[in-house]
């Protein structure tokens, strides 16, 4: 744990000569400290928010796994593993434009935001094509007449689904009926959680834009330099952990089981 | 002309600045403190009316003044307000936001807009929550299980939700502002191992504060959702497992108990060695018990679910973790009747409270070990036992720990001292209420009277302890007014207090009262331990009234 | 702030992250469609966790900040976070052994 300041200059002068320091802080690196810990502390909780949400997901993954297997296979895999590069190499950008703040390279350092808003757009369009996709396949619950049995949206459309659901198997047409039933319940909880998951971080995504919208202009202006960048640094730091959470939404919810597709 | 000395009234966090204004924008940690003992004693009386209509119910074993829908919200609600809009904030954002700064020797808190923030948010959710009482309440009980609150109420299961997921970013973001205070603006000298306990165990606090109300926050996002788009995933009829939402819910909920009694510990670790005139027992000790309880709290959630249907297994370790959790508050309690050994005691009101606190949240705290023991749960299980318990931790610990504080910073705080006398007759009114209160309720409940139950006209005989626990809330409710009245009093009337009326140790204690909006003319520099009593005289008012 | 010892990574550095990171995304898509048995979440988990790794030591610069406090905070909210999870999904385990 490091120590407190051994330094001590609260002069009113040293202050004006220095806008962006607060008053009750002694000096930068003081300011600078608290903000980026701050920061941290705050990604703490978010991984506690995202993890009550983790929570439910592994327990009804772990209670109803064929279903969520069958489910998780009518996600456009190639669009979500483009997406998963689209946002990492957000992520590049973010790190190049702390690192061109570090160097006092103001033009690059806006090129890279700018490129960094295009990327963060790009997934959150592409991540609404791909809920625009699962609303004309009736997969999202209660709207548009929600339905995997049958229809545009059927499970069984996806190769593989009629085995591992066990309906291939059942004949008697009323034990079909309610199995069918029961997959259309367990999905509907699969489908709950993927657009409540996917949903909360498109809200972060959204938030971090709107963050780094006022971060580009910032830069724009020249307000960066090698001394002084935090809030170009700890705005970084929350679009790394949107990155990591959907590093780990990815597999969890695309790949539950593709075996054999 | 002679230069006469004219009496130059000092500048201070009160009178730097005047005007409506200057109080709504501020970002002083010490007018933040202010803004929000103003909120939570408002929402402390509206929590304070629900408890009223319960007790007068329960006056008479007929269901015979609310109708039971009514009852149901009343408790309800008195939950909900008391536990998310008054004792979670109390401590910590009143005194904590108050003196934590001037304990380590900083000018404020390191974000204090962001302190400021967390106060609207605290108002806007205590709005949210206030609208949902008065457009017809919500009656799922404070706990809001599903399928109940997802489903089948038909009450303002949303608006409160929202109101108490609103809430908890109020608290997250005071948290966070403590635990970067903390570690980043000590001043010179002032290390770890010299840090107040009050410190110390608000910093354990803002840890669960940051770790655990993000879970209960996303919970009630998904039961929100639930019920506004009908999904299913907390029905059992539909797949879904009621009980997920319980661990989830309790995940959070217990060391929610711990935000609260963890600040009232730190107020008690102050008063104790102050009016022993003796170096607390134990500091190391004391302050790791903090840190510990902050762990451990969070690995025992599932007692509260024993009869849930969780399996046999998980319900054996929680059981047995939570008698460990038991370890960490009992060192406190030796070190702090230790330091009171052999010291040269005076009993004067934080005093009283303090002791007064030892007592009952033994009391509350050992009851919670029946509780945690299997078989004694399943015969308690959801009766008054269980409510007579919390309260005796909730009432008897943090609020009792509350006043205490009040009244042991309320010279720092207002430069007034608030009369002696009343001080010791309210806090001795507020004991003998509480208890009366609330220890018919251990009775009530070994003999089995359900909680949430507005009429027991098929048990007549519960009526007479019944009488005796209405009884005793009205006197502590008149032990609740009357420091009100006197400490409004004292504004105006009371004595100076002077820059150190208990002869404390303590940086707040250094600066005047009260102190000036920076806290410190000049930044200190730490050279001693905490608790140096044994290097402070003993102060004249206490030592007089022996 | 001459004292400001801040890390300034190479842009070499970057990239070759940036690449290692792609790699993994392609690669955790293929063998996802490989019949591993029960190793497949393992590996998706396992991969993922590389990458989660990758992007906080170097992109968050956890690795070379010089605060002390970050790698605390980190290991200790996923420790929290594998608290919540183990001994809630332990209670689902087990019952139906009890
Ligand atoms: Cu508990």
């Amino acid at each position: 744990m490091s120590d407190s300041h051994a330094m001590e200059t609260p002069l009113a002068v040293e202050h004006e000569a220095r806008p962006e320091l607060r008053h009750h802080f002694a000096d930068e690196q003081q300011q600078r400290n608290a903000a980026s810990l701050g920061m941290w502390w705050f990604l703490g909780t978010e991984i506690m928010f995202f993890g009550g949400m983790f929570c439910g997901y592994l327990v009804y993954r772990r209670m109803y796994f064929t279903e969520f297997a069958a489910a998780s296979r009518t996600l456009n895999l190639p669009i979500g593993a483009f997406n998963t590069v689209v946002l990492l190499c957000s992520s590049l950008t973010v790190a190049m434009a702390v690192r061109f703040a570090q160097l006092g390279n103001r033009k690059m350092q806006v090129r890279m935001l700018l490129l960094t808003l295009v990327f963060g757009l790009a997934f959150l369009g592409i991540k609404g094509k791909e809920w625009g996709d699962k609303y004309k396949e009736h997969h999202i619950p209660t709207f548009n007449h929600y339905n995997v049995i049958s229809g545009e949206g059927a499970l069984t459309n996806v190769k593989g689904n009629a085995e591992l659901l066990g309906l291939d198997k059942i004949t008697d047409p009323v034990k079909r009926q309610q199995r069918e039933a029961e997959i259309q319940q367990r999905t509907k909880i699969f489908y709950s959680l993927y657009f409540a998951l996917t949903g909360m971080h498109a809200i972060h995504m959204i938030i971090g834009v709107g963050i780094f919208i006022v971060i580009t202009w910032m830069a724009h202006k020249g307000r960066f330099t090698p001394e002084y960048h935090t809030p170009l640094e700890i705005a970084g730091l929350y679009w790394h952990f949107v990155d990591i959470v959907w590093i780990y939404l990815f597999p969890l919810l695309y790949l539950i089981d593709r075996r054999g597709a | 002309m002679a230069t006469v000395a004219v009496p130059v009234e000092q500048k201070n966090y009160l009178n730097a600045e005047y005007g409506i204004r200057s109080w709504l924008f501020t970002t002083d940690h010490k007018r933040i403190a202010l803004l929000y003992l103003v909120s939570i004693t408002a929402m402390f009386f509206v929590g304070g009316f629900f408890a009223l209509l319960i007790r007068l119910e329960l006056l008479t074993p007929a269901g015979d003044l609310l109708l039971a829908d009514t009852y149901n919200k009343m408790f309800s609600m008195h939950g909900q307000v008391m536990v998310f809009f008054f004792l979670i904030p109390s401590i910590p954002a009143v005194l904590g936001n108050f003196l934590i700064p001037m304990m380590i020797g900083a000018k404020d808190l390191a974000f204090p807009r962001i302190n400021l923030l967390s106060w609207y948010i605290y108002i806007v959710a205590a709005g949210l929550y206030l609208w949902c009482i008065f457009s017809g309440g919500v009656d799922t009980g404070w706990t809001f299980y599903t399928p109940y609150s997802s489903l089948f109420s038909n009450t303002h299961v949303i608006e409160a939700g929202l109101a108490i997921f609103i809430a908890g970013f109020s608290s997250i973001l005071t948290g966070l502002n403590f635990v970067v205070t903390v570690h980043r603006m000590r001043a010179p000298g002032m290390t770890w191992g010299r840090l107040p306990l009050f410190v110390w165990s608000h910093y354990a606090t803002s840890i669960i504060m940051l770790l655990g109300t993000p879970v209960i926050a996303i919970t009630l996002v998904l039961v929100v959702l639930e019920r506004t788009l009908n999904l299913g995933i907390f029905d059992p009829s539909r797949g879904g497992d009621p009980v997920l939402f319980q661990h989830l819910f309790w995940f959070y909920s217990h060391p929610a108990v711990y935000i609260m009694i963890l600040p009232s510990m730190a107020v008690v670790s102050e008063i104790i060695p102050c009016f022993s005139r003796k170096r607390v027992f134990g500091y190391t000790f004391v302050a790791m018990s903090s840190i510990g309880i902050a762990v451990i709290g969070f690995l025992v959630w599932a007692h509260h679910m024993f009869v849930a249907g969780i399996s046999l297994y998980s319900a054996l370790v929680f059981s047995f973790l939570t008698f460990l959790v038991a370890v960490p508050s009992a060192i406190k309690v030796f070190n702090w009747t230790a330091t009171m050994y052999k010291g040269s005691l005076s009993f004067s009101t934080p005093m009283l409270y303090a002791i007064g606190f030892i007592g009952l949240f033994t009391i509350g705290g050992l009851t919670g070990v029946f509780l945690a023991t299997l078989g004694v749960d399943v015969h308690v299980h959801d009766t008054y036992f269980v409510i007579a318990h919390f309260h005796y931790v909730m009432v008897g610990g943090a609020v009792l720990g509350f006043l205490g504080g009040m009244h042991f910073w309320w010279p720092k705080i207002t430069g007034r001292l608030y009369p002696e006398g009343w001080g010791r007759l309210a806090a001795v009114i507020v004991f003998i209420g509480f208890n009366l209160t609330f220890f018919p309720q251990f009775i009530l409940g070994y003999l089995g009277m359900p909680r949430r139950y507005w009429d027991y006209s098929h048990m007549p005989e519960w009526q007479g302890l019944n009488v005796l626990s209405t009884a005793g809330a009205s006197i502590l409710a008149v032990g609740y007014l009357l420091p009100m009245v006197y400490m409004l009093w004292s504004l105006r009337y009371g004595k100076i207090a002077g820059d150190n009326p208990w002869q404390a140790t303590g940086l707040e204690w250094k600066t005047p009262s009260p102190p000036p909006t920076f806290n410190f003319d000049e930044t200190p520099i730490v050279t001693e331990e905490a608790y140096e009593y044994d290097k402070m005289p003993l102060p004249e008012e206490v030592s007089l009234e022996r | 702030m001459a004292n400001h010892s801040e890390h300034v990574a190479s842009a070499r550095l970057y990239w070759l992250i940036w690449l290692a990171l792609i790699i993994c995304t392609v690669l955790t898509a293929y063998v996802a469609t490989v019949d591993l048995g029960k190793f497949n979440t393992v590996v998706a988990l396992g991969i993922a966790t590389f990458k989660a790794t990758l992007v906080a030591l170097i992109f968050m610069n956890v690795k070379h900040t010089s605060e002390k406090m970050t790698k605390a905070i980190l290991i200790s909210a996923v420790a929290w976070l594998l608290l919540l999870l183990f001994l809630s999904l332990a209670d689902y385990s087990s019952r139906l052994a009890g």
